[in-house]
């Protein structure tokens, strides 16, 4: 049996009555890594040292008879866009290439006070903006089922690595997609939990009022307990929930029975593969015979959420990139004339095209004249969304469509057109400005690759849509879920 | 020093407007958004945290301490504290700014609509306060080489102990008319604050600076002038002297046919004038925009009502009841009022005794010695307990003036009591005619013109004789009686 096969309650298992222990994985972990990431390009930095140390701990803690959560020495990958103390933290950005954090992240700290084993940081679109990975300052990622293609994006490293089985878990982050679109496009289980659910203390900022941090996994059990051991109000971070539920997990087992499920005309829109409906479509139906009631319902206002959000997102964008100016760390333009010249040409060559382009944009988005047109009229929309959904929630429990329009794309192709890229975030942009939460389950293949299906839930909603999620991934079965692919090749 | 208020020109036809943004940093024990301690003058860049530093992924968390002391203030000058008010992203670019944005009120402050009233010259002005918000400061730039100003520099450093202490800003109607108004009314504010406890105050550790706005119109008319801001302005002094001197600059260049332009102007001290600022072409747009990192502020009914219901007494009530109590002229009261220390310290001393007499030492001859021996009223070694006994001596009789000043100085440099002091110093007043009477028969005698012109007529020659005598006692003759006896003895 290989370790990097089993998923982390599967490893919880083992190390329980000594049949593994968390060094074991570790090393799986990592020899898996050294033979598939070369290809892949998954990790920017991998921390095996730190990692089997972590793994260490946890084993003695286990001989010593201590009690351990159901994620100790589990193996996990972290995106770089969540600082670790010591380690270097990049974001995709040349600009950060050698920025070393002087602290941890909240989440970080509460994955390491947890047992979990850190095998190193993944890559991303830079500072988060992407939906390919393709817009890391260090090169793309593949897509494990085929290397020719990207693993969606901006998460698309850790979606990457636990396709791949480098880590039975990932974190990503989720400002407009960023966990649920590279999910789907990887085969795996991608949850985006309500705004405030998970701290953002030590998540190096894209858009504030939409990113949170949630959970990869192979399955929705794995997803939810490593949601768990996120969750939880943070005082440093104002905009933590204070009181909201710590048990999203005990209810897992309890089906879909009644539960009311709205299926959203606006996400299936034309020009969604076929492929893609139809597993959607099949999902939908499979959640139907399981005894969920299905109907259909409209919210008018997600046509305009992808244009909010492209306001919005680069607005805040702009704003929180401006603290990178190579006054103070990071990269520094050499031989500058003054202190603006030098801040002009270090963000000039630290700053991806993409990045770039957000930041003109919400520069403008929010200038004096163009804020009540743009910005102003942006929140609007955001606001019409929300109480949308709001309404629809008093009709239904969960809301469900496709995640992405897409199965993975080839590489290259749509890097030059940002409009195209933009549109593979249209179904899951308007959960973010809601501030909702939603889940992208393996729904099945289309042409060989993997297809999401989306279920979203109400703010704090997150018990009964991992219940959902769990239901349905347990009638698809192993047989016909996307298991990552044996072989990793080009 | 050179001569800076140039004579008034056309002070007749024009009428100057002035309104003032006043920062001031509050006297919490931690910053706005984090718990780095606020202490001035540390090390530099030893009060820092990822947050204040605005390290990647750091996050602000709203100080209630700050907030509270915010609202203090607003309900102090008259203000209407917000239900729910906002922090707003000031962004742009400056190296010692942490997050090239700085976390600031914008239109939904945390209070709004109030008022000051200031006494000028025995005249009460009423002020409007637009608002109070609140603000973290910046950091602080050292440019080394060249001029110390950024340009031409060598290089910078940096120092972010400052980088995220609380600021209010308050800023002032332009209610304004003259100089001596803009100086009462930095003054007044001032004193509020001290009363309210929440800052020290400090101009001349930037505690508390001042941004002037200054125009000009002709008299009668409604409209604005074009206004001149004149920025950071830290001491009262170079408050009024440079509304003075930029009031009259305006007029000047009216006056020769010139055109103004809406600028910001720094006054620079040492030369005694404002100068234009070396600013880019445009105009900053600072694209404010809601701090999404920060909920909003809510103000509830019963946390607005306790902290009116706990406010202090302010310094025109304290005024009101002091001039009530005591007697004392209004400048005297004001006197005492600025500061809490000299006033707390005045109450202590006047429980009990004349207020006259006690304003008359805390104002004169306490404040002297404070400065001859380098002290504060902080530091004031001499507790009202020891001055009170003093001036008990002194009613009694049983010291003159002349040597309770002696006492009192000696006080500075020794813990002993009046009474040991004047005891040790051999200063008791003589009060004993017999040992009186030799003194005077000897000056008498050894100033025969003088006792001629008292005899007659010129009364006023009696002065000199009485100093003769307290200079031969060593000012320990009461002067009472050694009168009596001069006349007694030149008189006969």
């Amino acid at each position: 049996m290989d370790l990097t096969d089993l998923t982390a309650h599967e490893l919880a298992e083992r190390f329980a009555d000594g049949r593994a222990t968390a060094v074991q994985a570790t090393e799986a972990a990592l020899e898996r890594i050294a033979a598939t990431d070369e290809l892949l390009h998954a990790f920017l930095t991998v921390t095996g040292d730190q990692a089997l140390k972590s793994a260490r701990e946890v084993d003695q803690a286990r001989e010593r008879g201590e009690p351990l959560g159901p994620l100790a020495g589990v193996p996990l990958a972290l995106k770089d866009v969540l600082v670790t103390k010591g380690v270097r933290t990049t974001a995709g950005s040349r600009i950060l290439d050698e920025f070393v954090p002087p602290y941890d992240a909240t989440v970080v700290r509460r994955l390491r006070d947890r047992g979990v084993v850190i095998l190193g940081k993944t890559n991303m679109d830079e500072f988060a903006m992407g939906s390919s990975t393709e817009n890391s300052g260090f090169g793309p990622t593949r897509n494990p089922w085929d290397t020719t293609r990207v693993p969606g994006g901006s998460s698309g490293g850790s979606a990457a690595a636990v396709a791949a089985g480098q880590a039975p878990l990932g974190i990503g982050t989720d400002t407009g997609g960023s966990i649920r679109q590279p999910a789907a496009l990887c085969g795996i289980v991608g949850v985006k939990p309500t705004y405030g659910l998970v701290s953002r203390y030590g998540l190096i900022a894209f858009a504030s009022s939409l990113d949170q941090v949630g959970p990869f996994a192979r399955d929705v059990r794995d997803a939810a307990d490593l949601l768990e051991a996120i969750a939880g109000h943070d005082p440093m971070d104002s905009t933590s929930i204070p009181d909201a539920p710590a048990d999203l997990t005990s209810r897992l087992s309890d089906g879909v029975d009644g539960l009311r499920v709205g299926v959203v005309r606006e996400l299936f829109l034309e020009g969604t593969e076929p492929g893609v409906l139809a597993r959607v479509r099949e999902g939908l139906d499979r959640l139907e015979r399981l005894g969920a009631r299905l109907e259909e319902c409209s919210l008018p206002s997600f046509e305009y959420a992808l244009s909010a959000y492209y306001l919005i997102a680069p607005a805040e964008c702009s704003s929180n990139l401006a603290r990178y100016d190579g006054v103070r760390w990071g990269l520094r333009a050499k031989d500058s004339a003054d202190v603006v010249d030098m801040m002009q040409r270090t963000r000039q060559a630290g700053f991806g095209a993409e990045v770039k382009r957000r930041v003109m944009l919400g520069t403008y988005a929010l200038s004096a004249g163009y804020y009540d047109a743009y910005y102003g009229q942006a929140q609007k929309v955001r606001t019409l969304v929300r109480r949308e959904l709001d309404a629809a929630y008093e009709r239904f429990d969960l809301l469900a469509g496709p995640t992405a329009p897409t199965v993975a794309f080839p590489i290259g192709e749509k890097a030059d057109d940002p409009l195209a890229m933009y549109l593979n975030d249209v179904f899951t942009i308007p959960v973010n400005l809601a501030g909702n939460a939603a889940v992208s389950v393996p729904a099945g293949l289309s042409d060989g690759l993997p297809v999401g299906l989306q279920l979203i839930a109400p703010a704090l909603g997150e018990a009964t849509m991992l219940r959902a999620a769990w239901a349905f991934e347990q009638d698809l079965g192993l047989s016909t879920r996307p298991t990552r692919p044996q072989e990793v090749r080009p | 020093m050179t001569a800076v208020v140039a004579p008034e020109v056309g002070a007749r036809q024009y009428e100057t407007v002035i309104g003032i943004e006043t920062h001031c940093e509050l006297g919490t024990a931690t910053k706005m958004f984090c718990a780095c301690p606020t202490v001035f003058g540390a090390e530099p860049n030893t009060q820092v945290c990822p947050v204040c530093l605005g390290e990647p992924g750091s996050l602000p968390v709203a100080n209630g301490r700050a907030v509270e002391f915010a609202a203090r203030i607003g309900l102090a000058l008259h203000c209407r504290i917000a239900e729910r008010s906002q922090f707003h992203r000031k962004n742009y670019f400056y190296p010692d700014m942490p997050k090239n944005y700085q976390i600031s009120q914008y239109d939904e402050p945390l209070c709004v609509g109030g008022w000051l009233d200031v006494d000028v010259e025995g005249e009460v002005r009423r002020v409007g306060i637009t608002r109070v918000h609140l603000e973290e400061d910046t950091g602080k730039s050292l440019h080394v080489g060249a001029t110390g100003r950024i340009h031409g520099a060598d290089y910078s450093l940096v120092d972010y102990n400052r980088a995220g202490i609380p600021l209010v800003e308050i800023v002032s109607e332009p209610d304004l008319r003259s100089a001596e108004e803009a100086r009462a009314y930095a003054e007044e504010l001032r004193a509020v604050l001290l009363a309210l406890g929440v800052s020290d105050a400090k101009l001349e550790e930037g505690s508390m600076r001042f941004d002037v706005n200054v125009s000009i119109r002709p008299v009668g008319h409604a409209e604005f002038g074009t206004k001149v801001e004149l920025k950071n302005l830290n001491s009262l002094r170079s408050l009024y002297r440079a509304v003075a001197y930029e009031a009259d600059r305006q007029r000047r260049v009216l006056a020769d046919g010139g055109r103004l332009v809406q600028e910001t102007r720094h006054w620079d001290e040492g030369a005694g004038r404002t100068e234009p600022m070396r600013s880019k072409e445009f105009a900053t747009d600072y694209r404010y925009f809601p701090e999404p990192d920060l909920i909003p502020i809510e103000a509830t009914a019963p946390w607005v009502d306790g902290l009116r219901a706990d406010l202090p007494e302010l310094p025109a009530e304290r005024r009101a009841r002091l001039a009530e109590a005591t007697g004392l002229p209004a400048k005297e009261v004001g006197w005492l009022v600025r500061d809490p220390e000299v006033l707390a310290y005045f109450q202590a001393v006047a429980t009990g005794r004349d207020p006259k007499v006690v304003a008359s030492w805390v104002m004169g001859e306490l404040q002297r010695d404070l400065r001859e021996f380098d002290h504060t009223m902080a530091s004031n070694p001499v507790e009202p307990e020891r001055l009170g006994g003093l001036l008990d001596l002194l009613s009694a009789g049983t010291v003159s003036a002349t040597a309770a000043k002696d006492v009192l100085a000696e006080m500075f440099t020794s813990e002993a009591s009046p009474a040991t002091i004047v005891e040790r110093k051999g200063l008791a007043q003589i009060s004993d005619t017999g040992e009186l009477e030799a003194v005077v028969e000897r000056v008498v005698a050894a100033n025969p013109d003088l006792a001629e012109k008292f005899r007659g007529g010129k009364r006023g020659v009696l002065g000199a004789l009485v100093g003769q005598v307290m200079r031969e006692t060593r000012g320990r003759a009461n002067p009472k009686l050694v009168s009596d006896l001069l006349e007694r003895a030149i008189g006969g």
